[in-house]
């Protein structure tokens, strides 16, 4: 566990700082410099791409934009999870019940396809890829949520606040949801690889970020096409890629747990 | 039974429906037509086209002709590939996404349901923690990364097979697609038989089953496997949909025509009717390929109709 956040903190932090050390741009072509291999001489170290633009750069700018775009697609799904199974689980009865059958239902669709048909339809909106993102993910968050707020809403203080007259809203966002907060911050860690793999997955089929922006999917995707002649572009950010997910993946599954233990006990 | 599997199958109904509105108003709420380009048309043109597609009825019109064609197996014409419907292009390209898709899953439940089994029997040893890691790492890495690594790796390097699809020949171009897709799949169902696998193992049965002197062989074939295969089957339907997903990647990274290949080419190109087909198709494939395991899964274990 340790070593996953370790490791995570270290890429975080190159990413953040590595583009200012590199004397290089990452939009910058340079055609006498095309697929040259990594080497440290000029700073090179991860080599050039087939426009002759540096690859450590434009890795870690594709290391940050995955990690914002998959951070702010976790955000909005904890923002629809958190407030729809706060409220499916306080109000309860008919109307949970409701709810919960329609998560059932939309749990059956293929979502990544209904992303593609948003991606085709709208172009490729940088906000949409967040917003498309979020909306897969809050299924497991709302159905976590509920459940964490159907025990709650018998505590005391919950009865309470209820009795000194606090509205129904109040209640939910102001004393059930903080009570959620650990739960919900352990499920984030989990949310986070799947939004990278879902922004990466678009990345890869050209419908996801878009050139001079790139992501860590379209990193890969460009080395694809140069595999042959430059392994490097693949294996690189591939590498990175498989690293990243693994460590949150890790992450998550021992915060979970963790927390799990603590709760039973 | 009858009526459980009727009431599962009328259960589908809604969810299709809503997969096929949402589609359907979602490419109908694209901002500007299929057919704006950068060169304007002429006014009568445009009119002409939009007349010809029945882009000019209003949206419940349009509806109700989409559905009707639908039920009738006609998905409408394709916006890009001229003189192709939809439903034509489905067709060449479904059979090898099956044939392949199929492959795959057969490959992910034999070799994961015996490494499972194995970690299982195993608990806490070298090869249990080994077994785990490795299904770890399977369900970490996605299909578009294990794909072109692999195929630098044993294609390009090393020359043992072959990278793409079309001068391949032979069942050898099939190996590393279907390997590819069947990685993460292997993992999951690794991961999941082990664990109920360890759980039906500490079961009194199997402690009577092994005091009358049952070999292990024996005694997982007889009496464990069955009831350690349950939450593998209701994962078939999850698996099935990632093994779709997967395929798109897979040939895309193989340039295998199939149908993963044409949806890939429509989004890119914004061929909009060829798009929201194939998406209504896969969810319907879905939908029902996850109606027949919920079946099954009621045949295995009767006591879930009684909910």
């Amino acid at each position: 566990m340790k070593a996953s956040a370790a490791i995570l903190l270290m890429i975080l932090l190159i990413a953040i700082v590595g583009p200012w050390i590199s004397p290089h741009a990452y939009q910058a072509t340079n055609f006498d410099a095309i697929l040259q291999a990594p080497t440290a001489a000029g700073m090179r170290w991860f080599g050039t791409d087939d426009l002759g633009r540096d690859l450590f750069v434009r890795t870690m700018l594709g290391i940050r934009i995955t990690l914002l775009v998959a951070i702010v697609a976790s955000l909005v799904s904890l923002v629809i999870g958190v407030s729809y199974g706060a409220i499916a689980g306080y109000v309860g009865g008919r109307v949970d019940a409701v709810m919960m059958r329609f998560v059932d239902t939309l749990y059956a669709l293929p979502f990544i396809f209904f992303v593609i048909l948003l991606m085709v339809v709208f172009e490729r909106n940088f906000l949409l890829i967040f917003v498309a993102i979020g909306a897969i993910n809050w299924l497991d968050m709302a159905r976590i949520v509920r459940g964490q707020t159907l025990s709650l809403r018998e505590r005391d203080f919950i009865d309470a606040a209820r009795l000194s007259g606090v509205s129904t809203a109040r209640i939910i966002f102001r004393h059930i949801a903080p009570n959620l907060l650990g739960i919900v911050l352990v499920y984030v860690t989990l949310t986070i690889p799947q939004a990278i793999l879902v922004e990466s997955f678009l990345s890869f089929l050209g419908l996801g970020v878009q050139e001079p922006q790139t992501s860590l999917g379209a990193l890969v995707d460009a080395g694809v096409n140069q595999m042959e002649g430059a392994s490097w572009m693949l294996l690189i950010p591939a590498t990175l890629l498989a690293v990243i997910l693994l460590a949150f993946n890790f992450l998550g599954d021992a915060l979970r747990d963790h927390f799990d233990a603590r709760q039973s006990r | 039974m009858l009526r459980y599997a009727l009431l599962r199958v009328l259960g589908a109904i809604p969810t299709l429906l809503l997969v096929i509105v949402l589609a359907f108003l979602m490419v109908h709420a694209a901002p500007g037509g299929p057919f704006d380009d950068e060169r304007v048309l002429p006014a009568d043109v445009a009119a002409n086209i939009e007349a010809a597609y029945h882009l000019d009825e209003a949206l419940p019109a349009q509806f109700a002709r989409y559905m009707s064609g639908l039920l009738r197996g006609d998905l409408g014409p394709s916006y890009r590939y001229r003189d192709h419907t939809v439903s034509e292009l489905i067709g060449a390209g479904f059979p090898l996404s099956l044939q392949i898709g199929v492959l795959a899953v057969a490959l992910a439940l034999m070799l994961g349901i015996t490494s499972g089994t194995a970690a299982a029997l195993r608990q806490g040893t070298m090869l249990d923690r080994v077994v785990m890691s490795l299904a770890m790492t399977g369900i970490s890495i996605p299909v578009f990364v294990v794909a072109p690594v692999l195929v630098l790796l044993l294609a390009v390097k090393l020359q043992w097979l072959p990278a793409g699809w079309s001068g391949a020949t032979g069942a050898a171009k099939f190996v590393l697609p279907v390997i590819t897709l069947a990685l993460p799949q292997i993992a999951y169902i690794a991961r999941l038989t082990r664990a109920s696998m360890i759980d039906v193992l500490g079961q009194d049965f199997i402690r009577t089953a092994r005091a009358q002197g049952l070999g292990t062989g024996a005694l997982i074939r007889v009496h464990a496997l069955k009831p350690a295969m349950l939450p593998v089957l209701s994962y078939l339907g999850p698996a099935i949909a990632a093994v779709l997903t997967g395929s798109v990647v897979v040939e895309e990274v193989f340039g295998i025509p199939g149908l993963g290949q044409f949806f890939v080419r429509g989004a890119l190109n914004r061929d909009y009717t060829l798009v929201l087909g194939i998406v209504i198709f896969y969810a319907t494939l879905i939908i029902a390929l996850n109606l027949i395991v919920d079946l099954l899964y009621s045949v295995l274990d009767p006591r879930v109709r009684r909910r």
